[in-house]
């Protein structure tokens, strides 16, 4: 073999990232959550994740392939990390072929039609999964179907999430077992449950440098403060409990962990992240305190994924050298 | 009822009031435009290519109301006949301007200039101009990443994969100078068009010694100065190893393409001329053996005697102006 | 431990290659060809012709103007050629050719290798000997030192910083320097300081080179060295940049351009460009060699060699080895901003610190994919730029917009390739749009 000499401008290393190997790390870190649902809800979570990936990688595949003629990037895993967080977003009965929609919508409509990775304005699985909430509300709501009967017996359990219920006044915040919630005992989405499992994820993604902390600790942090304060305004004695619960209920961590951190759709500066995550944080308290939904972070998240672009424009990096 | 009618007076008197104040305001600001700028503006082609030196057409078309002189103004895209009638128009005299066709003079295809490294940065021709020479020994060649044919709105460049150079459909070209501007390398130039689209011109622009041009491409011009001593017409000149054909002089004759040993003088649209004038038929059968059999052989030694003359003569001929050659 | 406010990443550094290497002189080159412009600013003219002999240590070019830099004769011998040859770019410079007989140096050059630490020379007699020995910055960039040195009217130098970071992977050139020729360094920063007038002269060093710095700091307690203090800096590239090292060292950022350093009273030098500064004015010693680290992961031998200039590049692979098989990539100076050489019979010159040689599946570059906005480039621009908008901007030919986002604070230094997980050319874009502001707005200048 004789030598070949290479000509490229500077620099002439890499530091070894890749988009694939970004995409690896995320459906790595969200394994913990799925095996915590798993161990939960029994295997059909395995089942409905696997349509979903199933379903958002063959779209992937086929709009690339035979609609834009063009190259197909399913390699670089970013459509399997979009089945991944549909999946987490869907309750445990959903028919399969109401899996299959959202795959094509979060694919089809969410990220392909804005020319594919990086391109899109709102996170692909939010857009499926908000398409989904309303076209079938019902099936979308139903936290009962294909649970197992221990869960069932459980005192919280009444077919509807918590927030839901705290929201119709069934039950107030200091009357939740926190012990339990932590370790994903109430209803929800199948990914939503494992509190525990999703910051394991969540430090994992922090130590791979996938993510930095602005995001999570400012949606976290500002729901935090909200909750405090309302829950100081409610009576003292559930002043820690309003923040844990608002933290721990609903689709809090994932959304905050691996929906809002979603590359293309957030910030680019650490100053807008911030921002960002405090408007989301906002956006989810007042919808979950006073909106129609008892849960609101897919709305704020979509919501403050059309003010991004308006964000990277006012959020400029500091310059080198003023002040 | 009264209040119906009290909404209606008041809301007609602040519409009238508004009414007035708007109509005071627009007196005030109103801009004062030649409405021939319109018409001209509708005469101009509307591609916006920049290529007379303005904005866009609109530009153009004010430059040209405003102007007295409107002689230094032209539109090559539209051509002597939109300049005509917009100048025929406006009462001005038109300018005069022969066509003109873009024409990429380096004939160095990937046969005959080997490349010596592998090139493996941004695709563009641009990028590669801003550290080294590109992937052949040919300090003046294509390099073949298409700033060009990026530039064109026309479409009328495009990459010839095999050949690895840019060619020019003359059809299409305008001569808008856009890709001009955009190599690095300052290979293309508006000539004159010919009738049929005809083309005469040396595909080179390397102005290294014959010596370090034979090394780096086989079709590079070495400066032998053989053309220039045939051309009857005074058309071509050789400046630093390089020789040019003036368009305005040529006659399209083509006896030089002949003489030129390394193929450097390319034509579009017509056939070269004979080899061997007719004259030459009489003459003994060796000599036309010579002639006619190994037609390859005799100019490539005369051609190695030529370059070594040259590379002596030029030796210290190279000027300050190529060194600073910039990176 | 002090470093450099924003931005930056962590290479490894790869100079185990290399580093326990000591330097070796390379044997004299039998012919060697010197380009008329090795340095940033005009070319300098040759002031020798075909058929003169040189001796080692003469002039053969003289400083094209006040930006410029006095070349001299590396070797002596008789000139054979003063024409143009391609450089290790292929680009065409202008070169004298002498070829070697004997080793016959300038009689007023002082061969001695022995300390010589009093100067009692005023500043501008220093500068005068800096600028007639041709001394510039040893550290990739070449700028003449005698025009750092020569500070503007009404601004005041407060501080010298010695750049011995060496933040580049692979080098090891100027660590070699600080461990073997800590003295010399020492006292040319001595030097440097007196010519400056400053009372603080700070070696900045990175501390993955912790015993350089313990060496030094060693040195300046033993030869009481006043003034000159040796500080460790953390490991980040590119703290080598120079607004970058003095912001590490000062806690002060330079302004954006066109404010220098000395704006905020630092001037700046590489630690091989002070012991170069005490050869010229101790020894009367022009820059005709220096230390140059030829190193890669695939090379049989890696070395620190002292060079004569104008040595072909050739003659260093070779005693390394010769290149390896298959694709590689030869870089003058560092893998991050040291440029590709395509014709290795190219002469060394000054700005040269390192042969680099990239092998293997390192080589070619990784296949582009789209951006995916995952602002890596953001937070990792040492000048708190938008890399992924100023190379979008640049391939979009949108120069009043990238001048808008600063592209010209850009100081090349390749983080944002570096992180891309989608391996877009960022900086090869950047670097266009660059250029061409910078050319906009010359001509706006003019134009005024």
């Amino acid at each position: 073999m004789a030598t070949k000499i290479f000509a490229a401008p500077s620099p002439h290393i890499h530091g070894g990232e890749t988009t694939r190997r970004i995409m690896g790390d995320v459906v790595l870190a969200l394994i913990p959550a799925l095996a915590v649902s798993c161990y939960i809800l029994g295997l059909r979570v395995l089942l409905i994740t696997a349509v979903s990936v199933a379903g958002c990688v063959v779209f992937e595949y086929l709009i690339q392939r035979f609609l834009l003629k063009g190259r197909t990037t399913i390699g670089d895993l970013s459509a399997v990390v979009t089945g991944v967080i549909l999946a987490f977003n869907l309750p445990l009965g959903i028919p399969l072929w109401i899996v299959l929609i959202g795959a094509l919508v979060a694919i089809g409509v969410g990220k392909m039609t804005f020319g594919g990775l990086g391109c899109n304005p709102f996170n692909p699985a939010l857009t499926g999964r908000i398409f989904l909430l309303i076209a079938y509300p019902v099936q979308m709501t139903d936290w009962t179907t294909g649970v197992p009967e221990k869960m069932l017996d459980a005192d919280t359990l009444t077919g509807s999430t918590m927030l839901a219920d705290v929201k119709a006044g069934l039950y107030s915040v200091s009357e939740v077992d926190f012990f339990q919630m932590f370790g994903g005992h109430m209803n929800g989405s199948m990914g939503e449950i494992g509190s525990f499992a999703l910051i394991l994820g969540g430090l994992y993604l922090l130590w791979r440098r996938v993510i930095t902390w602005h995001i999570p600790v400012a949606i976290l942090g500002t729901m935090a403060l909200f909750a405090a304060i309302v829950g100081l305004e409610q009576g003292g004695d559930i002043i820690w409990q309003m923040p844990l619960f608002h933290i721990l209920a609903g689709g809090a961590l994932l959304g905050a962990i691996f929906m809002a951190t979603d590359y293309s759709t957030s910030p680019m500066t650490h100053k807008g992240m911030v921002i960002y995550g405090v408007g989301i944080g906002l956006l989810t308290m007042i919808i979950r305190l006073w909106g129609a939904y008892p849960e609101g972070m897919s709305f704020a998240i979509f919501i403050m994924n059309a003010a991004t672009p308006l964000i990277n424009k006012y959020c400029r990096p500091k310059r080198f050298g003023t002040k | 009822m009264n209040e119906l009618l009290l909404t209606v007076l008041t809301l007609s008197v602040l519409g009238v009031l508004l009414a007035i104040v708007l109509y005071f305001v627009a007196q005030k600001f109103k801009v004062e435009e030649d409405p021939r700028i319109d018409e001209v503006e509708k005469m101009l082609p509307g591609a916006n290519c920049g290529g007379c030196g303005f904005a866009g057409c609109r530009a153009m078309a004010e430059a040209m109301v405003k102007n007295d002189d409107i002689s230094a103004l032209y539109c090559p895209v539209g051509g002597a006949d939109v300049m005509k009638a917009a100048a025929g128009f406006l009462g001005k005299s038109a300018p005069e301007k022969s066509p003109q066709v873009a024409t990429m003079r380096c004939g160095g295809t990937c046969a005959k200039r080997p490349k010596v490294n592998h090139y493996d940065g941004a695709k563009s021709c641009a990028v590669v101009n801003t550290f080294y020479v590109g992937e052949s020994a040919c300090a003046f060649g294509c390099l073949g990443y298409g700033d060009c044919v990026d530039s064109c709105q026309f479409g009328a460049l495009s990459l010839n994969p095999e050949t690895g150079l840019v060619e020019v459909d003359a059809s299409k070209c305008t001569a808008c100078g856009a890709c001009v501007k955009a190599c690095p390398k300052g290979l293309i130039e508006l000539r004159k068009k010919w009738p049929k689209d005809r083309a005469i011109y040396v595909a080179c622009r390397s102005k290294s010694r014959g010596a370090v041009v034979m090394k780096a491409c086989k079709a590079g011009c070495i400066g032998c100065g053989k053309c220039e001593k045939v051309c009857a017409f005074g058309a071509i000149t050789i400046d630093s190893c390089l020789a040019y054909i003036d368009p305005d002089k040529c006659k399209l004759c083509r006896k030089c393409v002949n003489e030129c040993p390394t193929g450097a003088i390319h034509i579009v649209n017509m056939d070269p001329l004979p080899k061997e004038p007719k004259v030459a038929k009489p003459a003994s059968v060796a000599a036309t053996d010579v002639a006619t059999q190994k037609p390859a052989s005799k100019p490539v030694v005369e051609v190695k005697a030529e370059v070594k003359a040259e590379a002596k003569a030029e030796a210290k001929a190279e000027t300050k102006s190529d060194v600073v050659n910039k990176e | 431990m002090k470093t450099f406010p924003i931005g930056g990443i962590h290479p490894s550094d790869n100079k185990r290659w290399s580093k326990d290497k000591s330097i070796e002189r390379m044997e004299l080159p039998d012919e060697v060809a010197i380009p008329m412009i090795q340095h940033i600013g005009a070319p300098s003219v040759p002031v020798v012709a075909k058929g003169d002999k040189v001796l080692t240590g003469q002039l053969i070019g003289q400083a094209g103007g006040f930006v410029s830099a006095n070349i001299h004769s590396p070797i002596s011998g008789t000139v054979t050629a003063v024409d143009i040859f391609p450089n290790g770019q292929g680009l065409r410079r202008q070169m004298v050719v002498i070829k070697r007989e004997g080793d016959e140096w300038m009689p007023e050059i002082d061969r001695s290798t022995e300390l010589k630490r009093e100067c009692t020379l005023s500043p501008s007699e220093i500068i005068a000997k800096v600028r007639d020995a041709g001394v510039v910055g040893m550290g990739g960039a070449t700028f003449p030192t005698h025009v750092k040195l020569s500070v503007p009217d009404g601004q005041k130098a407060e501080i010298l910083i010695i750049n011995g970071v060496e933040c580049e992977p692979y080098l090891t050139s100027d660590y070699r320097t600080m461990l073997e020729r800590g003295e010399e360094l020492l006292t040319g920063v001595e030097i440097l300081m007196r010519a400056l007038n400053v009372e603080r002269g700070v070696i900045g060093v990175e501390n993955n080179k912790p015993d350089a710095i313990a060496h030094l700091k060693e040195l300046v307690v033993k030869g009481n060295y006043r003034g000159v203090e040796i500080m460790p800096l953390k490991t980040r590239y590119p703290q080598g940049g120079e607004k970058q090292l003095i912001a590490a060292v000062t806690g002060r950022q330079v302004a954006p351009p066109p404010a220098l350093p000395i704006s905020v009273g630092a001037v700046v030098c590489n630690a091989s460009t002070a012991v170069a500064v005490y050869e010229a004015v101790q020894k009367n010693k022009p820059l005709i060699e220096r230390v140059v680290t030829v190193t890669g992961k695939e090379l049989k031998e890696t070395h620190n060699f002292l060079v004569r200039f104008g040595t072909k590049l050739n003659t260093l692979l070779e005693r390394a080895g010769g290149l390896p098989d298959g694709d590689v990539k030869v870089l003058n100076g560092g893998p991050m901003m040291g440029r590709a050489i395509v014709d290795t019979s190219a002469p060394l010159i000054k700005g040269c610190s390192g042969i680099t040689v990239i092998s293997g599946t390192q080589t070619p570059r990784g296949e582009e994919a789209q951006c995916i906005k995952c602002a890596k480039c953001v937070a990792a621009c040492p000048m708190g730029l938008e890399p992924y908008l100023l190379s979008k901007l640049a391939r979009r030919k949108m120069w009043d917009k990238a001048e808008e986002h600063n592209t010209v604070d850009c100081i090349e230094c390749g983080c944002c390739s570096y992180t891309c997980p989608s391996f877009l050319p960022l900086l090869d874009y950047i670097r266009i749009g660059k250029q061409t502001v910078m050319g906009i707005i010359r001509a706006r200048a003019i134009k005024k």
